[in-house]
């Protein structure tokens, strides 16, 4: 059990953290206290085009200096400083949280066609492998990740997400099941743009890190919901399926299913089905996912772990419960909860 | 006793619940709840025959192990309202979330709009108690999942019910109690161990009391409703999975 909300306005209206702070510590019931995070987009307008690589060092002296050689082997860290916090009550600085506003040199990458993400990712997962002591859970551009062992309010305002102001935001609270709660285990989870928050447990977990390990990601926080925004940087941005399609092929319908369903329909499942195969994801989930245009939402194809849908005006809410959606907008408009598997996605205008 | 107001903003719910029950020990037959904002296990065991009117959007489980006393719910409720409730009435005035009337084994959940997945599951009877839900709406797949006992009605009026019910898994394992659904079900949706055919007279007559007490709860006319044909779901057999796990 654990609770996710997200939200996106539509036309880039900004929002500051202090509404989704309330609504995930609406849900508190849903965690246990010991990892709660958040994910902004549009939090660093003056470095909008730079990378910025959100890192935990148990120390600043050698795994730092590893990192940012590592860093400048690859491009140009154009400014960096420790991300502010706030100790207080039992919220301490177990790792201290350090970001980059990093340009990739995209000349030494040419063989690529995204060149500057390419380097990124070789860089997140090179220094997640094999630098002690460092790790980096953040590397999008104009967006950032705050995430720490705690309850949400308390992880809230550890960072003082009130500070910071996107237009779409996303937030989780978590009851770790599987593997220990730490800081790299909470959630958002995020490679390059694309950022998820997820309920619930992946039991295919194993065939699905076979598969994306076998195209050079590498599975490192000890939990299932990584594999999830690794699938995602596959299948929507190195494959350039669109998010219907994505999550089609990760939450497929069943072959009944595609069976009753008309000839071309038939055919597009069929043929994701087959391609997709090691990519669809078994077991009780709902997920947010999100990248700079879009905030995707979907549950597993039987349904087994809530998902609530609210529309108003420009905005759309994604979250485990109607609650959480109307302590950041009382007077919703709209609340529906989407058929199992369902994609809810929700895309920018301007 | 005039009726008494908990005010419920920002309150955890062991506060909120032993406010209601102390309300209940002192008498008070009328319980209002104002801005309730996904508080969980609101009424939770409590016995007696109070009424409680909750404003506002309460969290799940709603009215668990309840014995007795009226929840009426001006909003939508989340998950599993009238969870092992025994007795009493859960009213709901919008929709409820997945596992609605979960393991329910006495008492009426009556909600006026739609149900999420796995209404009903595990439901049970035993002699005189026989739990009750009825669904204005539209329901998920898994309605009824391992249903053991009591009635699900099913009444889908805001659909044509010209099209029919199309949820995969319905009364999956089924090894007792019935469910109705107005109109007719696809043959597929039918899950292990049930079986479907149209309702009869008899059967509808053991159905109209709930269907006329849960209009005159929302202000349909009940004559409508029962002008329909209804599709009735059963077991097949009181031990479906018999030779699966046991020899005889």
């Amino acid at each position: 059990m654990c609770g996710i909300i997200g939200v996106i306005d539509k036309t880039r209206e900004m929002m500051d953290g202090s509404a989704i702070r309330e609504a995930l510590a609406i849900m508190d019931e849903r965690g246990s206290g010991e990892g709660a995070g958040y994910v902004a987009y549009g939090v660093y307008p003056d470095y909008a085009d730079l990378y910025a690589i959100h890192v935990f060092y148990d120390n600043i002296i050698e795994p730092k200096t590893k990192v940012e050689e590592l860093l400048e082997t690859w491009g140009m860290i154009e400014h960096d400083e420790e991300i502010p916090t706030y100790e207080s009550g039992r919220m301490r600085k177990v790792h201290i949280p350090w970001r980059y506003f990093f340009r990739p040199n995209r000349k030494l990458m040419a063989q690529s066609h995204t060149p500057e993400d390419d380097i990124v990712t070789k860089i997140v997962m090179t220094v997640n492998t094999s630098i002690p002591g460092a790790l980096i859970f953040s590397s999008g551009q104009n967006i950032g990740v705050f995430k720490a062992s705690g309850w949400p309010e308390e992880v809230a305002d550890f960072y003082r997400v009130e500070d910071y102001e996107g237009y779409l935001w996303m937030a989780h609270n978590r009851y770790p099941t599987n593997t220990s709660g730490w800081w790299g285990g909470a959630h958002p989870f995020n490679l390059l743009n694309w950022s998820v928050v997820h309920n619930g447990e992946i039991t295919s977990y194993g065939t699905n890190r076979r598969y994306i390990e076998s195209f050079g990601y590498s599975c490192t926080m000890y939990t299932d919901t990584e594999v999830v925004a690794y699938l995602m940087d596959l299948l929507a941005r190195r494959h350039n399926l669109s998010p219907e399609h994505t999550v089609r092929a990760l939450a497929p319908p069943f072959w009944e299913e595609i069976e009753r369903m008309e000839p071309s329909e038939q055919q597009l499942n069929t043929a994701i089905r087959l391609t997709y195969g090691q990519a669809m994801m078994n077991g009780p989930f709902a997920i947010a996912v999100a990248s700079h245009d879009l905030l995707v939402g979907f549950s597993d194809r039987i349904k087994l772990r809530p998902l609530v849908v609210g529309e108003h005006d420009q905005r759309l809410y994604i979250s485990s419960e109607e609650a959480a959606i109307r302590t950041m907008e009382p007077s919703v408009k709209k609340i529906s909860m989407p058929r199992a598997g369902q994609p809810i996605v929700g895309r920018v205008v301007a | 006793m005039p009726a008494v107001e908990i005010d419920a903003q920002g309150m955890h719910y062991t506060p909120l619940n032993r406010q209601i029950r102390e309300a209940v020990t002192n008498g008070a037959t009328e319980i209002v709840l104002k801005n309730i904002m996904g508080q969980r296990f609101i009424g939770d065991g409590l016995t007696g025959t109070a009424t409680i009117t909750v404003e506002g959007v309460p969290g799940g489980d709603l009215g668990m192990f309840m014995k007795g006393p009226t929840i009426i719910v001006h909003g939508n409720a989340d998950h599993a309202p009238g969870n092992t409730m025994d007795e009493g009435l859960i009213v709901i005035y919008g929709s409820s979330g997945d596992a609605t009337a979960h393991s329910m084994r006495g008492g009426k959940v009556y909600v006026r709009d739609d149900i999420g997945y796995r209404g009903g599951i595990h439901m049970k009877q035993y002699v005189n108690k026989k739990p009750v839900l009825v669904v204005g709406g539209e329901a998920h797949a898994f309605l009824g999942e391992y249903m053991a006992g009591g009635l699900i009605i099913l009444l889908r009026l805001n659909q044509n019910t010209n099209m029919p019910f199309a949820e995969m898994g319905l009364a999956s394992g089924i090894h007792g109690g019935e469910i109705f659904v107005r109109g007719t079900v696809e043959d597929w949706t039918l899950g292990i161990g049930s079986a479907a055919r149209e309702a009869t007279p008899e059967d509808l007559a053991s159905i109209k009391p709930y269907i006329s007490e849960f209009c005159e709860q929302f202000g349909f006319d009940p004559a409508v409703i029962m002008a329909s044909s209804f599709t009735r779901i059963a077991p097949v057999s009181a031990r479906p999975f018999a030779n699966k796990y046991t020899w005889e």
